[in-house]
This record gives C-alpha cells, sequence and structure tokens, in this order.
C-alpha cells in the first residue's frame, strides 16, 4: 500500500506541471492586472506605471514569467499578495482555519442526515417517508444556494436575531477562551446549516439505492437463512456493502472542505477561502489567484489518492500493490 | 432397502399441505406453485425434479420463508415442521429456525457469500445466531467444520474473503454453514448447477456423506436425473408448479408413469447408444402469466394428449401403493365430481 501511495504521489508531480502551465496561461489570459482597477490612471503617472510593469517583469516573455513564477513556486515561494502586500501563504493561513471550520460543520450536518435518511429510505423503499425524503432532498438540491442563504439570513438573522449575518467572530474576542470558541461556532452555524441541508440529496440517494440494491443481493438471502434477524443484516451485511462506493464522494469532500464555499462564503461575508478565492478575480491578485489554484488542484489530486486507498481497506476484492 | 419400509412408518419430519405459492406480477397474483402436498421422512433424501419454471425454487423458498418481500406470498396451505406450521410463525420466531433446524444451500455459490466479510466470519455468525459460545470456541468450531466439508488448510482459510475462493470452495464453505447447527432439513437448490462435472460429483459426495453422518433429511432439488439416481430415495417431479408424479427412486425410474416423467428420462443420454439426435421434449414451460386455467398443464407438449386433457384438470392419486401420479391416462387422477 505504501508502496502504491508512493508510486501514485510520484505521478502527480507531472500531472501538477500540466497544471501549473494551464493556471499561469488562462492567469495571464484574464484581461488587466494588479495595476489596472486599482490604481486610478487619472491621478498616476502612466509612465510610473509603465516602469513599475517593467519593474515586476510584466512585459517579459511568457515563457521566462511562467519559469519564474514556478521556480518560486517550488522552493516554496508563492508570491507577494498584490492586495494585501503579504507573502500569499500568509494570506491563506489567516483564511484556512475559517474554511476548514465551515467546510467540517457542513460536512458533519450533510454525513449525519444522510446517513440516517439514506439508511431509513433504502431499508423502507417507495413508503411515504421514503418519498418524502426524496422530495425535501431533490428541494434541497434544486434551491440554489445564494437564495437559501438570502433567506436564512433574512428569516434568522433580520427576523428572529438568532445568529449573526456576517463576519466569523464577534469583535473584541480574546482567542483561546470558551467565549472565542462560542462565538465563532455561533457564526459558523447559519452557513454550514445552508450548506450542509442543500448538499444531502446525493449522499441520501446513493445510500439508498446502493441498499435498495444490495438486499436483493444472494448473500443478503444467506444471511436470511441463518436466521440472521433483519436489523443486522441491513445494518451489516447490507451496509457495510453499500458503504463502498460513497468512498468516491469524500475523496471530493476532502477538496471541498478546503476550497470553501465561494458563494455561501460571499453571502454571508464568511472570511474564508472561498471568498479570497472570488475577491482575488475581482481584484486581480494573481499570485493569490494562482496559488489557490493549485492548491485545489493538488487537493483534488490528494483526495483521489485517498480514495483510492480506501477503497482498498474497505474492499478486500480491490488489492492494491 | 429394509430403511425404506421403516421409514414409510415413520412420522414425517416436514409435511407440505395443499402449498400455494403466488406471486404478484403488475397487480394480479399468478400461482407459481399450484396445491403442492407432500412428506418429508427423517433421514430420508427426496429429490424434485423438473425443466427451469417449474416452481422448484420457489416451493424450496416457500419452506424457508425467504421468498422475495412484497413479489412472492404463500396464499394458502400449510408447513408443518417437525409439528411446528412454519406459516404461522413470526419473523422472530422463524429466524431461530432458519439456520438451525432447517437450513438451505443456494445454486449460485459465487455470489451467496457476502464479499465483504471473511469466510470465518460468515460461519460463525450462523453459529453466534443459534448458540451461546465464545469468540475461540466459534473460531475453532468455524475450522472444524471447514474440515468437515474437505477443505485442506481451514485455519487460513477462515480469514479469506469469498473472492479468493474457486466455486466449489465456496459451494463447500456454504455447505459448512448449513450444516453448522446440525440441522434435522437440508434443503440444496440446485447445489451443482453451476459448478463444472468433476466438482459437482465432488459437492453430490460431501453431501451424501454428511447426511449420513448427520443423520438428517435432504431435499434435493434439481433437473439432473443422473443426480437424482445417484442420491435420493425418493422422487417428485413437478411441471409448472404442480406435482404430476411421485414414486420412490427405483419404482420411477424403471416403471415412470406419467408422459411427463418419461420424456425426462427419454432424454438422458445413453452412453451406450449412438444416436444422431439427442432427444428433447418440445415446446417450454408456459410462464406464469400465461399458465392454462384449466386442464392439464403439461397437455400441449405432450405426445399423449387427449381431447378431455384440456378441460379436466387431473388430481394426484395413488396408482399403486407409495407411487402418486397426475395423469388423466390413469383412472385415480380423474376428478371425483365435486372435488376439485
Amino acid at each position: 500500500m505504501l508502496k502504491y501511495a508512493f508510486r501514485r504521489i510520484l505521478g502527480m508531480i507531472p500531472m501538477l506541471f500540466l497544471i501549473s502551465i494551464v493556471v499561469f496561461t488562462l492567469a495571464k489570459l484574464m484581461p488587466g492586472d494588479s495595476f489596472s482597477g486599482e490604481i486610478d490612471p487619472t491621478k498616476t503617472n502612466p509612465q510610473y506605471i509603465a516602469e513599475m510593469r517593467e519593474k515586476l517583469g510584466y512585459n517579459d516573455p511568457l515563457p521566462q514569467q511562467y519559469f519564474r513564477w514556478i521556480g518560486n513556486f517550488v522552493e516554496g515561494d508563492f508570491g507577494k499578495s498584490a492586495r494585501y502586500k503579504i507573502k500569499v501563504s500568509d494570506v491563506i493561513s489567516e483564511k484556512l482555519p475559517n474554511t476548514l471550520l465551515l467546510g467540517f460543520s457542513s460536512l458533519l450536518i450533510t454525513y449525519i442526515l444522510a446517513f440516517f435518511m439514506g439508511l431509513y429510505s433504502g431499508r423502507k423503499p417507495y413508503t411515504v417517508a421514503d418519498n418524502l425524503i426524496g422530495g425535501l432532498n431533490y428541494l434541497g438540491l434544486s434551491i440554489p444556494s445564494f437564495i437559501a442563504g438570502v433567506f436564512a439570513i433574512f428569516l434568522f438573522s433580520f427576523t428572529l436575531g438568532w445568529f449573526p449575518s456576517n463576519g466569523s467572530i464577534d469583535i473584541g474576542m480574546t482567542e483561546g477562551t470558551l467565549e472565542y470558541w462560542l462565538s465563532r461556532l455561533h457564526h459558523v452555524f447559519l452557513p454550514a446549516v445552508v450548506l450542509g441541508l442543500l448538499s444531502t440529496a446525493s449522499y441520501t440517494q446513493f445510500l439508498r439505492n446502493d441498499i435498495i440494491e444490495n438486499s436483493r443481493k444472494d448473500f443478503v438471502r444467506t444471511a436470511r437463512a441463518k436466521g440472521t434477524a433483519e436489523k443486522k443484516i441491513y445494518n451489516v451485511h447490507i451496509l457495510r456493502n453499500s458503504i463502498i462506493p460513497l468512498i468516491t464522494f469524500l475523496g471530493f469532500d476532502l477538496v471541498a472542505i478546503i476550497s470553501g464555499a465561494i458563494i455561501t462564503e460571499t453571502i454571508f461575508t464568511y472570511p474564508g477561502l472561498g471568498q479570497l478565492f472570488l475577491q482575488s478575480v475581482g481584484t486581480r491578485d494573481y499570485p493569490v489567484l494562482m496559488t489557490l489554484t493549485m492548491l485545489f488542484s493538488f487537493l483534488t489530486l490528494i483526495g483521489n489518492l485517498v480514495a483510492d486507498i480506501l477503497y482498498g481497506v474497505v474492499d478486500p476484492r480491490i488489492r492494491l500493490d | 432397502m429394509s430403511t425404506k419400509k421403516m421409514l414409510r412408518n415413520e412420522a414425517p419430519l416436514l409435511e407440505v399441505k395443499n402449498l400455494e405459492t403466488a406471486f404478484d406480477i403488475e397487480g394480479t397474483d399468478y400461482n407459481a406453485v399450484d396445491n403442492v402436498s407432500f412428506q418429508v421422512k427423517p433421514r430420508q433424501i427426496v429429490g424434485i425434479v423438473g425443466e427451469s419454471g417449474c416452481g422448484k425454487s420457489v416451493m424450496s423458498l416457500s419452506i424457508m420463508k425467504l421468498l422475495p418481500k412484497g413479489i412472492g406470498k404463500v396464499k394458502s396451505g400449510e408447513i408443518i415442521f417437525d409439528g411446528k406450521n412454519l406459516e404461522k410463525m413470526s419473523e422472530s420466531q422463524i429466524n431461530k429456525i432458519r439456520g438451525k433446524d432447517v437450513s438451505m444451500i443456494f445454486q449460485e455459490p459465487m455470489t451467496s457469500l457476502n464479499p465483504v466479510f471473511t469466510i470465518g466470519y460468515q460461519l460463525q455468525e450462523v453459529l453466534f445466531n443459534h448458540m451461546k459460545i465464545s469468540k475461540q470456541e466459534a473460531r475453532q468450531k468455524a475450522i472444524a467444520l471447514l474440515k468437515s466439508v474437505g477443505i485442506s488448510r481451514p485455519e487460513k482459510l477462515v480469514d479469506e474473503y469469498p473472492h479468493q475462493l474457486s466455486g466449489g470452495m465456496r459451494q463447500r464453505v456454504m455447505i459448512a454453514i448449513a450444516i453448522a447447527c446440525q440441522p434435522k432439513l437440508l434443503i440444496a437448490d440446485e447445489p451443482t448447477t453451476a459448478l463444472d462435472v468433476t466438482v459437482q460429483a465432488q459437492i453430490l459426495e460431501l453431501l451424501k456423506e454428511i447426511q449420513a453422518v448427520n443423520d438428517m433429511s435432504v431435499i434435493l432439488i434439481t433437473h439432473d436425473l443422473g443426480v437424482v439416481a445417484e442420491m435420493c430415495d425418493e422422487v417428485i417431479v413437478m411441471y409448472a408448479g404442480r406435482i404430476v408424479e411421485r414414486a420412490d427412486v427405483d419404482t420411477l425410474f424403471h416403471n415412470p408413469k406419467h408422459p411427463y416423467t418419461t420424456l425426462l428420462l427419454g432424454a438422458i443420454p445413453k452412453m451406450d447408444e449412438q444416436e444422431e439426435r439427442l432427444s428433447s421434449i418440445q415446446g417450454i414451460v408456459p410462464s406464469l402469466t400465461n399458465m392454462p386455467k384449466v386442464g392439464c398443464r403439461f397437455a400441449h407438449r405432450c405426445p399423449k394428449a387427449m381431447p378431455k386433457c384440456f378441460t379436466v384438470t387431473p388430481v394426484l392419486g395413488d396408482i399403486e401403493q407409495d407411487h402418486e401420479v397426475a395423469c388423466l391416462l390413469y383412472e385415480t387422477s380423474i376428478p371425483r365430481e365435486g372435488v376439485k
């Protein structure tokens, strides 16, 4: 297994290089650079701007720019944010904890809800409750998060006043205290619920359909013939088989936790990586944008690797070597 | 044949009375098993033969209460096992009998084991279901059981997964699971159909051996008459959900009465004769939705069919001692007035 993982990680290197070329090209293809938009051209000497462009190497041939960027990138120097004037790594690590908190809590909500709904629906398919669960799930799937987010803010923040409508923490909290953490949870709750509730559909229906399919398999009949109780048949024999295909999602989720939810974070003005990503597009903060894109690509590859390794752990038929 | 005489007087272990099992197809019930009655005596091996689609498997699943939920159900009749009516039992009551007193092996060894659990786990499960034993004891017992079904390296095999085993080995594991609690009755639903010929012989030999050692009754479902001749004491011939003939194995092979039985026997290729064509029975078993309402269900394929065969439903009657047949060629099968 270690050998397998090592081989896969080695195989990622050429892949990441290809991705870096695409990321760089796309960034360069986007109109404007960090001087356009942020600097008022009527009040600044155009000669100065041209000088600065020259100084920052924006006029160098593209391959040269690419190799300069990727060379620094490999060495761990992701550049300086054009907007925040600090290192990209510092910008990202400042926002990362918020995103992780939101990602984990929304995923937890999704997993718990989907697990119980899927289990129930799979065991009692085509009943009223199953149809209700299915209907609610598809409703959740079809409501865009910006609508659900705005409604949630209107109802729970403005009308009822239960939850804050923006930010990740109250002002004036001392880091590390219980109050500090409670405030963070208070802030993350609403976006996490919106995010978590809307994405239960795929998990629930996948689990449900897999349980239905597996409950018709021959090995279930064998288990019944052995005198195994119905409850155990579902919770052990069928569930253990039905979990396997869900592992594919787990790989994607790993990325989703970190890449954050661009729309939800923006609506709740929640300072996470999703919001940072969108801002860096708007302000043409290419060092941040490119670093984030590379980070997400890398995580996608890692997520797939983790999923593949987990397959080998969960399914004895799959051997990794 | 002294054992057979002894058997005749014993109380039956299993008694199936007027069993009707129906499948729900688009809102209508169709009987896959229609008014079937038979008995299995202790230590007896009863063979049930017939073509595919004759209701053999459905009948065995009815006895085990393993019919696909919501689709198949026992409509009427009684299944009395060891003095208890299985039909009146709740799910939890039947679970105490399944795997312990009655157990079953299936046609498809490749898919009958759960792919994600070890052989040991699946074997021990049946032990834990019906006995109070420790994990250590269960493991030892599982290894002993695997040894008893002729598996050569049981200590290793308990920790292996089904996909690492061949079909024959898996069927041995299934047999080990089935006999783990020393059942009184074993239902074997075409246990060798999916296996190749040499393995078939080994599995049948094993079943025979186990039957003798454990003193259990066996219902052997098959469409291989060679297997029946080899293994069984009594034979039930089924056609389209009904029993058409029942007799002990010698009588049936030497003196078949029903045209269907005769044709089935004729369809066995003979080693000592040069045949240009293998003989077969014309036509196919009518589908469930297409079953004739009255008359003999075999009539449209029967070379000896008479006009009344299409209008009068024959009943199963004793043509001689311990030999029942349902064919209008024989007086005993003509229904009396007022009797269905």
